[in-house]
């Protein structure tokens, strides 16, 4: 480790998507904040007409968290880590160099024409994959720029054997890249009638295939984008910043592999008792329950990493952080497999406990780590400490509050709903119009809302410390070996 | 004992795709031919229902309705017979749902009229009290596009041979006779609601959003 000093990394590009991961974060969760609360205050709908409709308003607040907030965080960690495991610096390459700022300003074009398509309705209506044609190619042009990075900076490294990070970042690469073609198969209709909407496509996929198609692809792009890269940032980050070796390597070498040949398999379980096979039905409910094993082999990984260090808790809020969000990660991949469970799943479907879940993956794990890898990345890119510790600490419990929130109120919301559906009176009858079950879930709808603005207001407070740390905080000299400094 | 693999970063990364790619193979590939059969009696749909297929798609309909029905008494009570894979072969994309924030459609043809949607959409609370559907004022002025929906019909049917033009099948033909067919599809729909800039836009040959929806949401059963 000793020779990393001697190295001169080059952040820019890991910067650019540093604010990039803030700038998204605050749009993304901001319209997500005010959908929550358009379930409870429908009037919410008509802020700008047709344009704030919940409806066109969905798609744009996933997309925006997924492909804004959360890519971009994985880019600007892969930028500042990549280098730093492979000891050798971006600035040595001028093509690599090139390559990762043309990454970011293609990036920065293709998420102002999604935000500006999708706002007008033009969507494939595809969950994750709304986007239209033209996009997808400037998408999959993205994907092989970043791509090229990451095996330029591979090809010209100085440290021969891949860390840990290095095999989840290549696992993203490759998987994201394999699961978006295939599901974006489509005919541009312009092409071939020689009328209507250029841009229109229409899916190369019917019905039940279709539905295999988009579930395999939207199951996985959540085992791409919210487990697989999160995990490379935990890897690098959690070590670095508490000083302790990782705990077991055969262990991180049974998750991966695990993690890998299990995850595929899952995506049925999106699909219990529609028309799908049988078959495939009950492989995706099995392998949903495999797939806690290495999922928690990474999280005990990362947990016993801390053995004997757990006084860094109280005196680091960036291990604070990282630790809760691996504990988030076991809880959703616990409840995960309980949902995709064939009895609890007829129950849980198309409720609201499925929101829930997501979000005490995607705020409690992936938006954690996301949070603590750009403040430990802070004072080493900027060289200056972190601006207040004190806000940080505030930070931490408002959005854990906040998430607490979400997940209690949907957990209550979705049982409910799910109960009251199924619910018949003495003769066998159904007990409750459909309305009832919208008109019950008005407090819980009000709840989550205010859970996802105290996590919005966290996300504020973080942009702000991140803002001061880049621009206003106390220059440092030597760059920090362990946890990162940080003024009160 | 993988330490080799680490080393070779090339092995590493077919090794990574192979173990990531044939679950998908194994798992799509065998049903494939099976579950794009049509159910006997399903038929594609007309211009005018893909026309507002396409609205229902542009606002994002399915973000809070489902289209599958579950084999559940529950279910079958409350929205009809469950789903058959091949009732589906000809929607491209599907629209199955993946929240029921509203009630599942799969068929709401059957137990919906015109009328009823004409109210909903304009101001759902005024039909449901409590609703939190938001209203789609904007579909009673934006035009359908019928040109794209055309354009798509003759594609799928170019392409995957679906059975527009074949006997007791809709009818599709050149892109003028559709545009006719559409006209005639859609006025007994813009007859039975009572918006005059709706029926006023009719005259004029201009068929607006809410008429092409309502087209469609008439066509599931
Ligand atoms: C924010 C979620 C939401 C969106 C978006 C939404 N709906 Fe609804 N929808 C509901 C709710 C809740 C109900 C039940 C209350 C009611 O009937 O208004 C409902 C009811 C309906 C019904 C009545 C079904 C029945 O069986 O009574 C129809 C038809 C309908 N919606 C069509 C649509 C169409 C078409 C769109 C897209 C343009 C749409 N909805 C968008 C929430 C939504």
């Amino acid at each position: 480790m000793q020779s990393s000093n001697m190295i001169n990394y080059d952040y820019s590009v890991a910067k650019c998507f540093a604010i990039a991961t803030i700038v998204f974060g605050i749009v993304g969760m901001a319209i997500g904040v005010l959908i929550a609360f358009q379930m409870a205050y429908p009037e919410l709908n008509y802020l700008a007409g047709e344009y704030s409709t919940f409806g066109r308003l969905r798609p744009l607040h996933t997309d925006a968290v997924i492909f804004g907030f959360i890519l971009s965080g994985v880019w600007s960690t892969w930028y500042y880590i990549g280098q730093r495991v492979l000891k050798v610096s971006m600035a040595e390459s001028p093509f690599l160099m090139f390559m990762g700022k043309l990454h970011f300003w293609l990036y920065i074009v293709g998420v102002a024409v999604v935000v500006v398509t999708l706002f007008m309705g033009i969507t494939t209506s595809k969950e994750y994959a709304e986007f239209e044609w033209p996009i997808d190619i400037v998408i999959v042009l993205i994907w092989v720029i970043w791509g090229m990075g990451i095996f330029g900076l591979i090809g010209i490294r100085r440290e021969k054997t891949l860390y840990i990070s290095i095999w989840y970042f290549i696992a993203t690469f490759l998987g994201v890249a394999m699961l978006y073609l295939f599901n974006n198969m489509a005919v541009p209709t312009y092409f071939v009638a020689g009328l209507g909407k250029w841009y229109h496509s229409v899916s190369m996929y019917a019905g039940t295939n279709d539905a295999m198609v988009q579930w395999w692809y939207g199951h996985n792009a959540v085992a791409f984008v919210f487990t697989v890269p999160i995990i490379a940032m935990v890897y690098y980050f959690l070590p670095k910043e508490s000083g302790q070796p990782v705990f077991s390597y055969k262990l991180s070498l049974l998750s991966f592999w695990g993690l890998m040949f299990v995850y595929l398999w899952a995506g049925g379980h999106h699909l219990l008792y529609s028309t799908v096979p049988d078959w495939v039905q009950t492989m995706g409910s099995i392998f949903s329950v495999v797939l806690i094993l290495p999922s928690w082999g990474s999280a005990i990984n990362m947990l016993l990493t801390m053995k004997g260090e757990w006084g860094q808790l109280k005196s680091n809020p960036l291990i604070k952080f990282m630790i809760l969000a691996s504990t988030f990660y076991m809880f959703s991949t616990i409840e995960g497999p309980i949902q995709a469970i064939k009895s609890v799943n007829a129950l849980a479907h198309f409720t609201d406990w499925i929101p829930g879940h997501v979000h005490d993956g995607t705020l409690g794990w992936v938006g954690f780590m996301i949070i603590a890898s750009l403040l430990h990345m802070a004072p080493r890119m900027f060289k200056r400490e972190i601006y207040s510790k004190k806000l940080l600490e505030a930070q931490f419990w408002i959005q854990t509050t906040g998430i607490v929130l979400y997940f209690s109120s949907m957990w209550i919301a979705g049982i409910t709903q799910g109960m009251m559906w199924r619910a018949a009176d003495q003769y066998g009858n159904l007990a409750y119009s459909f309305i009832d079950t919208v008109n019950v879930l008005h407090p819980y709808y009000t709840i989550r809302g205010v859970g996802g603005l105290l996590y919005l207001v966290g996300f504020f407070m973080f942009s702000y410390n991140f803002y001061k740390t880049m621009t206003a905080s106390k220059a440092i000299e030597e760059e920090p070996q362990s946890a990162s400094p940080m003024a009160a | 004992m993988f330490h080799w693999l680490e080393k070779n970063p090339f092995f590493f990364a077919v090794g990574v795709f192979v173990v990531i790619a044939y679950a998908g193979v194994v798992t799509v590939l065998p049903d494939f031919m099976n579950s794009a059969r049509p159910v006997v009696g399903t038929k594609p749909y007309t211009v005018l229902q893909l026309a507002g297929r396409h609205v229902y798609i542009k606002d994002s309909c399915n973000a809070c309705h489902s289209q599958l029905i579950r084999p559940f008494k529950s279910e079958t009570d409350r929205y009809g017979m469950y789903s058959l894979s091949g009732e589906y072969a000809y929607d491209r994309p599907f629209l199955w749902g993946s929240k029921r924030t509203g009630p599942d459609l799969m068929r709401v043809g059957n137990y919906r009229t015109t009328d009823w949607h004409e109210h909903h959409m304009l101001d759902p609370l005024s039909v449901v009290p409590g609703s939190i559907m938001p209203s789609y004022k904007h579909m009673f002025s934006n035009v359908a596009d019928v040109e794209t929906a055309y354009a798509e019909a003759l594609t799928v049917k170019k392409v995957f041979n679906v059975p527009y033009d074949e006997k007791g099948m809709p009818k599709l033909g050149t892109y003028d006779e559709a545009t006719k067919m559409a006209l005639a599809e859609a006025k007994p729909i813009v007859d039975d609601m009572k918006n005059p800039e709706v029926k006023e836009a009719f005259a004029r040959g201009e068929i607006k959003e809410i008429v092409a929806i309502i087209a469609y949401l008439n066509s599931l059963k």
